[in-house]
Order: structure tokens, then sequence, then C-alpha cells
């Protein structure tokens, strides 16, 4: 009896647990699926590694029992970027909130986007900024009320899918944090494509959010995407707006392949310089 | 009065128990695992944990059918659940149902 233990605890760092996220939060659950993805996908845990920056989803690189460096704030891309092409064979998880990744980030993930960097990102969205007190982020839903728009968002927000897409990912996804088994299993994909790829979780703040918004608490928020959630595999990213309690669609939109940096890299070098070159990349890699 | 019939393979078919594990201490009484268990197993307790939250009660574990519904939606890492034991289905049959003849009528 005393031997059974959690199936997580070869991922996560059960002695740091209870963790920091409110009651409800849905950050904890997306860290259940990605640890269920990194079982599945059958990588070599001690060659992965996991980037965060700030914010309340910033908090995962802290939980995971993986080398993993928590960034200053939007600058986890560009941390990222720099681990994958200086050891190219590690597999490199960038996780953090819409506000790192798309608002004070949002430079360098296009440009990871369009490079087509081999790096997976996880984005944790819950519609604000949530660790600094619920202010308004670049996914709020018009006309939403946060910190920052007391009288109710005016600003259009990202489609996040759309904006990835179209910056060049190669992989784009979005579950909420109730669709758990699907949601493993486009991380779990991730995890084995090569390029960039795009997860989207758009996940519950009962403490920020959602209490804002009158709309209740975590599991409140749970109920609503069973309602209001729609599966669209492969519909064109540019429909994927999220209006203020609408329907949320969500499924696996973008799975396709093209040159990655080093690829390109690797290309555009041997037509320069023929033979003389010497690939770089894991492929070359003495050893391991 | 019976409305299903008795499928064919049912003496074959075995319908799994879990063992379910709570770390009382971590849970913060959110509910998900409660609201999500298609089996009724679990409750919020009236009792506090060390945290002052209302955590989850085991009241019924032998209705678990390890789905691990429960272990994969907690925010908290706090539940999970192995498996105990594969009883055949005609042992297992639901209480709903125990007043139903099978295959009968
Ligand atoms: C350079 C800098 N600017 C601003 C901040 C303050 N700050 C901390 S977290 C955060 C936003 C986090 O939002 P998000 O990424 O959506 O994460 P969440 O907390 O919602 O999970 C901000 C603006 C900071 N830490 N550093
Ligand atoms: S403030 Fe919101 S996002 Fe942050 S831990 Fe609490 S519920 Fe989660
Ligand atoms: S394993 Fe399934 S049936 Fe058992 S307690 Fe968890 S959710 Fe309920
Ligand atoms: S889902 Fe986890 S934290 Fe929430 S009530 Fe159940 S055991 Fe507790």
């Amino acid at each position: 009896m005393n031997a059974v233990t959690h199936p997580m605890e070869d991922i996560l760092r059960m002695d740091r647990m209870p963790h920091i996220w409110c009651p409800g939060c849905g950050i904890g659950t997306a860290v259940t699926a990605f640890a269920m993805a990194l079982q599945k996908a059958e990588i070599c845990l001690d060659k992965t590694a996991v980037v965060s920056g700030i914010g309340c989803s910033g908090r995962v690189a802290g939980y995971v029992k993986l080398d993993s460096f928590h960034t200053t704030h939007g600058r986890a891309i560009p941390f990222a970027t720099g681990l994958k092409l200086a050891n190219p064979e590690l597999t490199v998880v960038v996780i953090s909130g819409d506000g790192d990744l798309i608002a004070i980030g949002g430079n360098h993930f296009i440009h990871a986007a369009r490079r087509n960097v081999d790096i997976k990102v996880f984005c944790i969205n819950n519609f604000n900024y949530a660790m600094t007190g619920g202010q308004l982020a670049p996914t709020t839903p018009e006309p939403a009320t946060t910190t920052t728009s007391p009288y109710g968002a005016f600003e259009h927000p990202f489609n996040l899918p759309f904006l990835a897409e179209s910056s060049g990912a190669v992989y784009v996804a979005r579950w909420t944090a109730l669709h758990i088994r699907r949601l493993t299993k486009s991380m779990t994909e991730a995890l084995s494509k090569k390029g960039f790829s795009f997860v989207e979780i758009i996940a519950p703040c009962p403490t920020l959010y959602s209490r804002r918004n009158r709309l209740g608490d975590g599991l409140d928020e749970l109920k609503y995407y069973h309602d209001n959630s729609v599966i669209k595999h492969g519909l064109d990213t540019r429909e994927l707006d999220i209006g203020y309690r609408k329907e949320i669609v969500m499924g696996k939109f973008v799975d396709k392949d093209r040159p990655t940096f080093i690829e390109a890299l690797n290309d555009r070098f041997t037509q320069v310089f023929g033979d003389k070159y010497e690939q770089y990349g894991p492929q070359n890699a003495n050893g391991n | 009065m019976s409305y299903w019939r008795k499928p064919l393979d049912w003496d074959k078919i075995n319908i799994p128990e879990g063992k379910i594990h709570v770390m009382e201490d971590q849970c913060k009484g959110c509910g998900f695992c409660v609201e999500y268990c298609p089996k009724d197993t679990l409750e919020m307790s009236d009792d506090f944990n060390l945290k002052g939250y209302h955590p989850v009660v085991v009241v019924n574990e032998k209705s678990c059918v390890n789905c691990q519904l429960c272990e994969v939606i907690c925010p908290e890492f706090a539940i999970f659940v192995t498996l105990k034991n594969n009883y055949p289905a005609t042992e297992r049959i639901p209480e709903t149902r125990k007043g139903v003849k099978i295959g009968e009528s």
C-alpha cells in the first residue's frame, strides 16, 4: 500500500505540492495532460527541457522533474530557441500564459513560428493577466470585464490558432482544460512533431477572470466548456475567434511539414559551400 | 420486465474495480472529480483538511470502475486510482439494475 505512488511522480515534483494555483484553476489539469503526453510520446525525459515565462502559467517550469527554466517575462521562446539551436537533440517545450507568450512575448512567438524553430509551445489561455491581478490581455474577449477594462473590453482579441498558422506553425490545435484526453493526444502529437508546434489550452481562472465577470467557480467554467464547445478538426483558422461567452471551437487545425530552421540553414549552407560544409544538428552529433 | 438483452459475451466481460488514493491535504476542494466521476463514487467532505479546504471523500469505492477520470481532471494531483480487481461483469451489476433480471422475460 505504502509503495503506491502517484503516476506522475516521475515527471512532477510532488515534494513541492500543494502548488500555488487557486482552487479550480485549470493550469493544474493542463499540466496533468502534459505529464501524460510526456509518458505517451516515448521521448527521452533526460533530453527534454521545459521553459516558462512569468505568470501563474509560467510557474509550470518549477513543478516538473525535468530540466527546466523559468525565464523573464515574455522571453520563454527566445530562451527555448537558443536551447534548441545550441543543443538540437533536445525536445524543447515552452509552457506559458497568453500574456507572456502573446503580449510581451508576441514578437518572439511570430518569429519562432516564421523560422519554424523546432520547439513545442503550449499556451494556457485564461483570457487575462492573472498573476498581476487580472488585467486585460490580448486574448480578452469583447466585452469581458478585467481590472483594466472595467467597462468591458473593446479591443479585438487575437485568434491564437490563426496567428500561429499565419506566422508559419506546422502543428496547431486548441482544447479546453475539460477535454483532457484529446488535449493529451494533441500534446503527444506535438511532442513528436518536427517544427514549431502550437497547442492552445483554454483554462478557467476562477479567482480573477471568472470572478470579475461573475462566471462562478472553476467547476462552472468546466460545465460551460462542456455545453459550449464543438470539435471541428481542420477548420480554417480564420474562423476561430473566441467571442465572449460564445461557442468555443476546438480541434486540430494544422498538421503539415516544412523545413525547420536548422534544416533550412543546412540546405542553404550546403548550396553555398558544398562538401566543405559540415551539417549542423543531431544527425551529426558524435555519440549521442 | 427488462428492456435490455443479455450481451452474448456477458460472462467473458470483466469490469475493473479501482482502488482510490486521495492525498487529502493536497486537495483544494474544487469538486471537479466529484462532478465528473461517472459512478458517483466521490463526495465532498464536511470536514476540513490541513489547509482549510473541504476535501473529497470516497463514499462508495465498490462502484469505482478505474476509469481514472478523477485522476486526470484533478488540478491538484491529489487523487489517483489503481486497478484493484477485474471482476466478471456478472458480479458487478450496478445497484440500479439489481432488481432487473438480466436476459429474462
Ligand atoms: C518585464 C515585466 N513586465 C511586467 C511584468 C508583470 N507581469 C507578471 S506576470 C504578467 C502577466 C501574466 O499573464 P499570463 O502570461 O497570461 O499568465 P497568467 O498569470 O494569466 O497565467 C505580468 C504583466 C513582469 N513580471 N515583467
Ligand atoms: S489567479 Fe487565476 S490563473 Fe492564477 S492561479 Fe489563480 S485561478 Fe489560476
Ligand atoms: S476512477 Fe472513475 S469511477 Fe473511480 S472514482 Fe475515479 S472517476 Fe470515479
Ligand atoms: S479534483 Fe482534486 S482538488 Fe478537486 S476536489 Fe477532487 S481531489 Fe480535490
